[in-house]
């Protein structure tokens, strides 16, 4: 049972050899509520400097599966290893103090305070004996701009309120802050989910940051060509259980689009859109494995094959 | 690390000098914030500017308001509501209201003067029994909050209730009348009135010794709020409770030391008015929760938490002396004091409306 971490089962075999121990790893693990099986013999690991990516639809597990990982359930089934050894969180607390940082969707951030006392609210640095005992406003604000300015983040003034931050800014903030206190792990719900093109381009280059500081990340989405951009690894979640899991070498976006929207249902929906619609069902791209492409665009099936971005889709395609 | 430098310039976003590109300013960067727009966005400057506007204004209209004496009657009349002003203002940037913080003064002199008196005891017993007491409520008040998740409005007007009722009905049945016993001929008494009640001759003028507790405890607030840990944690319960929590921010343990510093005021304004009266009248102080939480928010504090400073109220509460004050010396009919009142309130609340759009603005 508590063999090192370099035994690993199923999944993790496939990164590249001689990587490092999992920090994280999770074999066969599981999680009932009652009698609803959420999660379901999932397997998973998380090197340093390595990006993890879980993709899903909603109701896949994905958050299930965070709340494991950060502390906040308990896992009913399998294992969970930190470090190689066996674990059992009961608080976030807990998960934390091994490392294990995550940054919710909701951000954990004050918007009226500013920047720098986010960035160290609940761990204030303070100096001076009890009754005096304040806060070291100099080292935090220095801090705070040295952790931002080593993720990338340049803000020109740390007392402006976090809230006046743009939604991708604010997130990198708190990754920023997780790195700083200690994190080796760092756990994204969704980083990009509510953002734009622009400010999700910013957030994945903060990832690809914290992954060259040497930390295993996991990053929770259900956007594969954001999981593309940064991924090391990608675990699909269906229903609860593992669909896929994959090295990058291993499989292509395409593959990775197709199995996120689930090949079959796809096909399925594609002819219920066209009857509604009145599209011609030849006109759309193939649903099933031989055309993942099509639903990788992102946009709706429906859309006339005519455009630019399907013509181009087909064409690739092709090359395949 | 040589990589993360070699990241870093590629991933610092848009430059930091959006002034040039409109599109800068969608992208949250507020780094053009100017000197004034950030003077404007401190919470107490609306406060200042209606609390310079009102001194102007009677100065004008009340010959006798112009008289050092009216200044030390001004003073005195603002640093008794403003003392109990900063700890409700704390609380309510800790996001929550205290509806009990009226009553609980008169409870908290009661207590000082009924036990002393028909004890027999040395009034100083009777005023450290009436701040456990006072302490012990607010604790009640926070406690339960924290227990129950009700909302503190309701939970505070209940104690409200509570309290009013028990002012009441326990004065009556030790005295037999709703006024405590003149507690003047006890023991210590003469010592707590020169604490709690004494006044101090400056220039000729003689101001009342609340002026100065009022101002050092505007300080202290002032340094607690914004140079220590436990300042931090007021701003985060306030502001966002689970995010708070979420980093490790006891929400609990701060908003009932928040309401037990409402305790900590309703028991030094209480004392004051002991010592200041001998006797205390058991209906007392009903409604004054109210003009504690106006002076906070004419003081730039938000209903809703998160936001504000402890200069504010202090000014807010001068304000509000300033009023009730000048309408005498004005010789206009006192009764317009509330609708004058009510006016200042809605026009604060705008203001700060519109400070807090503009401090968020993306």
């Amino acid at each position: 049972m508590t063999t090192n971490g370099t035994v690993t089962g199923g999944a993790a075999v496939k990164d590249a050899p001689g990587a490092d121990a999992p920090l994280v790893e999770l074999r066969a693990a599981g999680k009932s509520y009652g009698n609803v099986r959420a999660l379901h013999g999932v397997d998973l690991a998380v090197r340093p400097g390595r990006v993890t990516c879980v993709l899903g639809d909603n109701g896949a597990g994905k958050s299930t599966l965070i709340k494991i990982v950060s502390g906040l359930h308990q896992h009913t089934e399998g294992e969970f290893l930190v470090d190689g050894e066996p674990v059992r969180f009961s608080t976030p607390r807990e998960a934390l103090d091994r490392g294990i940082a995550t940054v919710y969707q909701d951000l954990a951030t004050v918007p009226l305070m500013p920047v720098w006392r986010n960035f160290f609210l609940g761990s204030e640095l303070t100096k001076g004996p009890w009754p005096l005992r304040r806060l070291d406003i100099d080292r935090m604000k220095r801090t705070a701009d040295e952790e931002l300015r080593a993720m990338g983040i340049v803000l020109d003034d740390l007392e402006q309120p976090i809230g006046t931050l743009s939604g991708g800014q604010r997130q990198c903030v708190a990754i920023a802050r997780a790195v700083h206190f200690g994190a080796r792990v760092l756990i994204l719900d969704e980083p990009t989910a509510a953002l734009g093109v622009k400010q999700s381009g910013v957030v994945l280059k903060y990832i690809a940051a914290a992954r060259d500081r040497g930390l295993g990340v996991i990053f929770i989405t259900h956007n594969p060509h954001h999981a593309y951009m940064v991924g090391d690894h990608f675990s699909v979640l269906r229903l609860g259980t593992m669909e896929l899991s994959a090295a990058r070498s291993e499989i292509t976006v395409e593959e990775l689009t197709n199995h996120m929207a689930g090949g079959a249902e796809l096909t399925a929906l594609k002819h219920e859109l066209a009857q509604v619609r009145g599209v011609d069902v030849e006109e759309l791209p193939e649903g099933d494995a031989a055309t993942p492409a099509a639903a990788s665009t992102g946009r709706p099936v429906g859309e006339p094959a005519g455009r630019p971005a399907a013509g181009h889709t087909r064409k690739a395609v092709d090359e395949t | 690390m040589s990589m993360t430098r070699a990241t870093a310039p590629a991933a610092s976003d848009p430059s930091p000098a959006p002034p040039a590109s409109p599109a800068g300013g969608q992208d949250g960067r507020a780094a053009e914030r100017s000197g004034l727009r950030r003077l404007m966005a401190r919470p107490e400057v609306g406060a200042l500017i209606a609390a310079i506007g009102v001194y102007v204004f009677f100065f004008a209209v009340a010959p006798p308001f112009r008289e050092a004496s009216s200044l030390s009657t001004v003073l005195y009349q603002a640093s008794v509501m403003g003392i109990m002003t900063i700890p409700v203002a704390l609380l309510m940037i800790g996001g929550e209201f205290d509806l009990s913080a009226g009553v609980a003064v008169t409870t908290s002199a009661l207590t000082a003067a009924i036990l002393s008196y028909q004890l027999t005891l040395n009034v100083w017993t009777g005023v450290i029994v009436a701040l456990i007491a006072s302490l012990a409520v607010g604790a009640f008040n926070g406690w339960l909050l924290m227990k129950t998740g009700l909302p503190s409005f309701l939970v505070t007007l209940g104690s409200f209730l509570i309290l009013q009722g028990a002012n009441l009905a326990v004065t009556k049945i030790f005295t037999g009348n709703v006024a405590s016993d003149s507690i003047s001929d006890m023991d210590g008494f003469d010592q707590a009135k020169s604490i709690f009640a004494s006044e101090i001759g400056i220039g000729g003028v003689n101001f009342k010794i609340t002026i100065f507790y009022w101002l050092v405890f505007a300080a202290l607030a002032t340094w607690l709020l914004l140079r220590t840990r436990f300042g931090n944690w007021i701003f985060a319960v306030g502001g966002n409770k689970d995010s708070a929590r979420a980093v490790g921010v006891p929400v609990g343990l701060t908003k009932i030391l928040l309401f037990m510093g409402v305790g900590l005021g309703a028991w030094f304004v209480g004392m004051h008015l002991l010592f200041s009266f001998n006797t205390v009248q058991s209906g007392e102080g009903v409604g004054n929760e109210f003009l504690y939480i106006i002076a906070a928010v004419i003081g730039g504090c938000l209903l809703t938490g998160g936001y504000g400073s402890a200069v504010g109220p202090v000014i807010g509460a001068f304000i509000f002396g300033m009023v009730s004050q000048g309408i005498v010396y004005a010789n206009w009919n006192p009764d317009w004091f509330k609708a004058f009142l009510g006016v200042m309130l809605l026009l604060a609340a705008l203001v700060n409306l519109w400070v807090r759009r503009q401090a968020t603005r993306r």
